[in-house]
C-alpha cells in the first residue's frame, strides 16, 4: 500500500517524541497520560499532556504501531498544543484522517489517536480531583505512566478481540 | 523452537528521525529479498523460452503437422526435466496454471474420486491458503478435515499424523517447506508412517517452496501427489504442475473439463513457452542445487548473525535447523512489522504483521506455532535468493539495525521493557 506524503513525513520526522517522566522541570501533577491500544493488536499509543493554567502547554508521545499510527499520534501532539482541555477533547478522528489522507484500512489508527487524547485528559482530571480531595502532595502520579483510570480487562496476548478496521 | 538471540552489545543510541544509510558500491536499490513470494526469471530460462513465442508456436495437441510435433517434443522434454528433479517419471507430470490450481486439483480431485472409500482428510494448520481453503470447502461439502497443530519449531511428527488417521482417511496433505518460516517437514518419515498404517491413504505435498531448493524425492517420501510451480524457482509465473503417481496408479477427478488434455486430468491448451521455461528452471535448479544451497545458507547465516549480534530481543520463528537455506523469519520485539517495512522501503521483504489485511490478526502460521500475537506483529520474513549478494546482505543488516533502533526509541513498549515492566502485566484497553 502506498502511504500519503504526510504520513511519510510524520513517520520520518515524528514530532514531540518522548516522555515528561525524565524531564526534571516537569511536575508530575501537571501531566496526564493516555495509554491506549494493545500489543496483541499491533498498536499501542502513549500520549502525555502537560497542562499549565488550563492549557495544554506541551505534549509528547511514543507509539508502537504502523507508520499511520505513528503519524496519527505525532499529528495529535501537534494539534492539541495550546488548546484547552475542552478543545482537545473535542478533536475527532476524522480530522486526523483528513489531514493525513488515511485510507479506510487505517482509520483505526486515527481512532486510537483520538482515544489517546481523551485518555490523557481523563487521567489528568482524575489526578487533579484525587489531589484536591485528599490533599495529597503534587507528586502522587503513578510510578509508571500506565493510565490511572479504570481500563477494560483482557489478555495482551490475544488478538481475537482486536477491532476490525473499517473498510 | 523459538530461539532467542544472544544478548551482546547494547544498542547504540538512535534518533527518532530516520537516517539514510550509505549504499555501498555494487548495490543498487531497490533490493529484492522476498524470494518466497516469487523470483526473478533466470536469463537462461528466458533464452530457452523465447523461440517458443515466435518460431515454435505450435499447439502441442496438434498431431498432424510439424508445428505441433515440435511443441509436443518441447513439452515432453520439460516433463522429463521436472520429473528428474522430483525423482518421478516424465509421464506423471500434469501441467497446471500454478500451484494453487495443482493443490486444488490434488485435494478436490482425490476427495471426489475417493468419496466412496472415505471422507476424512488430514492437513496442518500452517499449510498455504490454497490447501487450507480447499479443505474448508470440502468440509462444507461433507468431508471431515483434521488440522494438525505443529510443535513450537513448526514441525509435525509422523506419530501425530498416524494418530489422526482413521479407516476413513483418504488423503494426507502436508507441505514440504513453509512459505513464511521456511521450516522443512520430515516428509520421508511421515510418508513411511502413513503407508505403514494404510497403503491406500494418499499422500500429497505442496512442495512449492522446497522444490529445487533442497534434496527431495517422491519415492523416498512415498508420495502420491506433489504440487510444484515455476515462479518460485526462477521460472515464469503462470505455470505449475501436479505430479501424479502412475505405479501404483493414483486416480483423481479433474476440476477442469474439456479436450481431455493431460490424460483427462487437466484440459486446456498447454502454454508451451511457459512449460519450456519451467523445464529449464528445474534443470538449472537440479544442476546447481548443492552449490546454491550452500551459498544461500551462508548469506542467511550472515544476515542472522549480523542482526542478532547487534540487536537484543530478537526471536527466530520456527526451527533454525530444519529450514530452507534462504529463509529467515525473525521478530524484532517492540517494533511493529509494518512500520519496519516502511523504513526498509528500498528492500522488499514481508511481515507477519497484519495491519493491512482485512483483520488485525497477525500471521496464522506464527499463531499455530504458539508465537504470541504481540511478537507476531513484529516479525519480518527475509527470503534470500539466487541473485542476492553479500554486499546486499551487509546493507540490509545496517539498514534493519538502524531502523529497529530508531523505532524502538519511538516505542512505549521498548521503554517499558528497559524499565523492567512486563508488558503482559498491563491491562490493555481494547480500542
Amino acid at each position: 500500500m502506498a502511504y500519503s506524503e504526510k504520513v511519510i513525513e510524520h513517520y520520518e520526522n515524528p514530532r514531540n517524541v518522548g516522555t515528561f517522566k525524565t524531564e526534571q522541570d516537569v511536575d508530575a501533577s501537571e501531566v496526564g497520560t493516555g495509554l491506549v491500544g494493545a500489543p496483541a493488536c499491533g498498536d499501542v499509543m502513549r500520549l502525555e499532556i502537560r497542562v499549565k493554567d488550563g492549557l495544554i502547554a506541551d505534549a509528547k508521545f511514543k507509539t508502537f504501531g504502523c507508520g499511520s499510527a505513528i503519524a496519527s499520534s505525532s499529528l495529535a501532539t501537534e494539534m492539541i498544543k495550546g488548546m484547552t482541555l475542552d478543545q482537545a477533547a473535542q478533536i475527532k478522528n476524522t480530522q486526523i484522517v483528513e489531514e493525513l489522507n488515511l485510507p479506510p484500512v487505517k482509520i483505526h489508527c486515527s481512532v486510537l489517536a483520538e482515544d489517546a487524547i481523551k485518555a490523557a485528559i481523563e487521567d489528568y482530571k482524575k489526578k487533579r480531583s484525587v489531589a484536591a480531595s485528599s490533599g495529597a502532595p503534587r507528586d502522587s502520579a503513578p510510578k509508571h505512566l500506565a493510565p490511572s483510570g479504570d481500563v477494560a480487562s483482557r489478555s495482551s496476548l490475544d488478538a481475537s478481540k482486536c477491532p476490525r478496521p473499517s473498510t | 523452537m523459538v530461539t532467542q538471540a544472544k544478548d551482546s552489545t547494547p544498542a547504540a543510541p538512535a534518533r527518532p528521525r530516520s537516517i539514510a544509510i550509505p549504499v555501498p558500491d555494487g548495490v543498487s536499490l531497490p533490493i529484492f529479498m522476498d524470494n518466497h513470494s516469487t523470483t526473478a526469471v533466470d536469463l537462461r530460462v528466458v533464452q530457452a523460452m523465447l523461440p517458443f513465442f515466435t518460431q515454435h508456436y505450435g499447439n502441442a495437441a496438434s498431431r498432424n503437422h510439424s508445428f505441433g510435433w515440435t511443441a509436443e517434443a518441447a513439452v515432453d522434454h520439460a516433463r522429463a526435466q521436472i520429473a528428474a528433479l522430483l525423482g518421478g517419471d516424465a509421464k506423471e507430470i500434469v501441467w497446471t496454471s500454478g500451484a494453487t490450481e495443482a493443490n486444488n486439483l490434488a485435494i478436490k480431485g482425490a476427495a471426489s474420486f475417493l468419496r466412496k472409500q472415505g471422507n476424512h482428510i488430514i492437513t496442518v494448520e500452517t499449510e498455504h491458503k490454497s490447501v487450507l481453503d480447499t479443505c474448508k470447502r470440502l468440509q462444507r461439502e461433507g468431508f471431515e478435515v483434521t488440522y494438525l497443530t505443529p510443535a513450537k519449531d513448526g514441525l509435525v511428527t509422523p506419530e501425530q499424523v498416524t494418530a489422526a488417521m482413521t479407516d476413513k482417511t483418504i488423503l494426507v496433505t502436508i507441505m514440504l517447506a513453509n512459505n513464511e518460516i521456511g521450516v522443512i517437514q520430515p516428509l520421508q518419515a511421515i510418508g513411511a508412517a502413513i503407508k505403514a498404517k494404510n497403503p491406500k491413504t494418499l499422500f500429497h505435498s505442496d512442495a512449492v517452496q522446497g522444490f529445487g531448493k533442497i534434496a527431495f524425492n517422491v519415492e523416498q517420501a512415498r508420495l502420491d501427489l506433489v504440487s510444484v510451480t515455476a515462479h518460485k524457482l526462477y521460472g515464469p509465473k503462470g505455470i505449475g504442475a501436479l505430479w501424479v503417481r502412475r505405479k501404483p496408479r493414483v486416480r483423481i477427478d479433474p476440476i477442469i473439463d474439456g479436450g481431455g488434455h493431460e490424460r483427462g486430468m487437466r484440459s486446456g491448451t498447454l502454454p508451451v513457452p511457459m512449460i519450456v521455461g519451467f523445464g529449464k528452471a528445474a534443470e538449472l535448479a537440479r544442476l546447481e542445487m548443492d552449490e546454491e544451497q550452500y551459498r544461500l545458507a551462508t548469506l542467511r547465516d550472515r544476515l542472522y548473525k549480523g542482526l542478532t549480534t547487534r540487536l537484543t530481543e530478537t526471536y527466530v520463528n520456527g526451527s533454525l535447523e530444519h529450514r530452507l537455506p534462504g529463509n529467515l523469519n525473525i521478530s524484532f520485539a517492540f517494533v511493529e512489522g509494518e512500520s519496519l517495512l516502511m523504513a526498509l522501503k528500498d528492500v522488499a521483504v514481508s511481515s507477519g504483521s497484519a495491519c493491512t489485511s482485512a483483520s488485525l490478526e497477525p500471521s496464522y502460521v506464527l499463531r499455530a506455532l504458539g508465537v504470541g500475537d504481540e511478537l507476531a506483529h513484529t516479525s519480518i520474513r527475509f527470503g534470500i535468493g539466487r541473485f542476492n549478494t553479500e554486499a546486499e546482505i551487509d546493507y540490509v543488516i545496517e539498514l534493519v539495525v538502524t531502523s529497529v533502533e530508531r523505532l524502538r526509541t519511538l516505542s512505549p513498549l521498548w521503554e517499558m521493557h528497559l524499565e523492567g515492566i512486563d508488558i503482559n502485566s498491563i491491562q490493555w484497553t481494547p480500542h
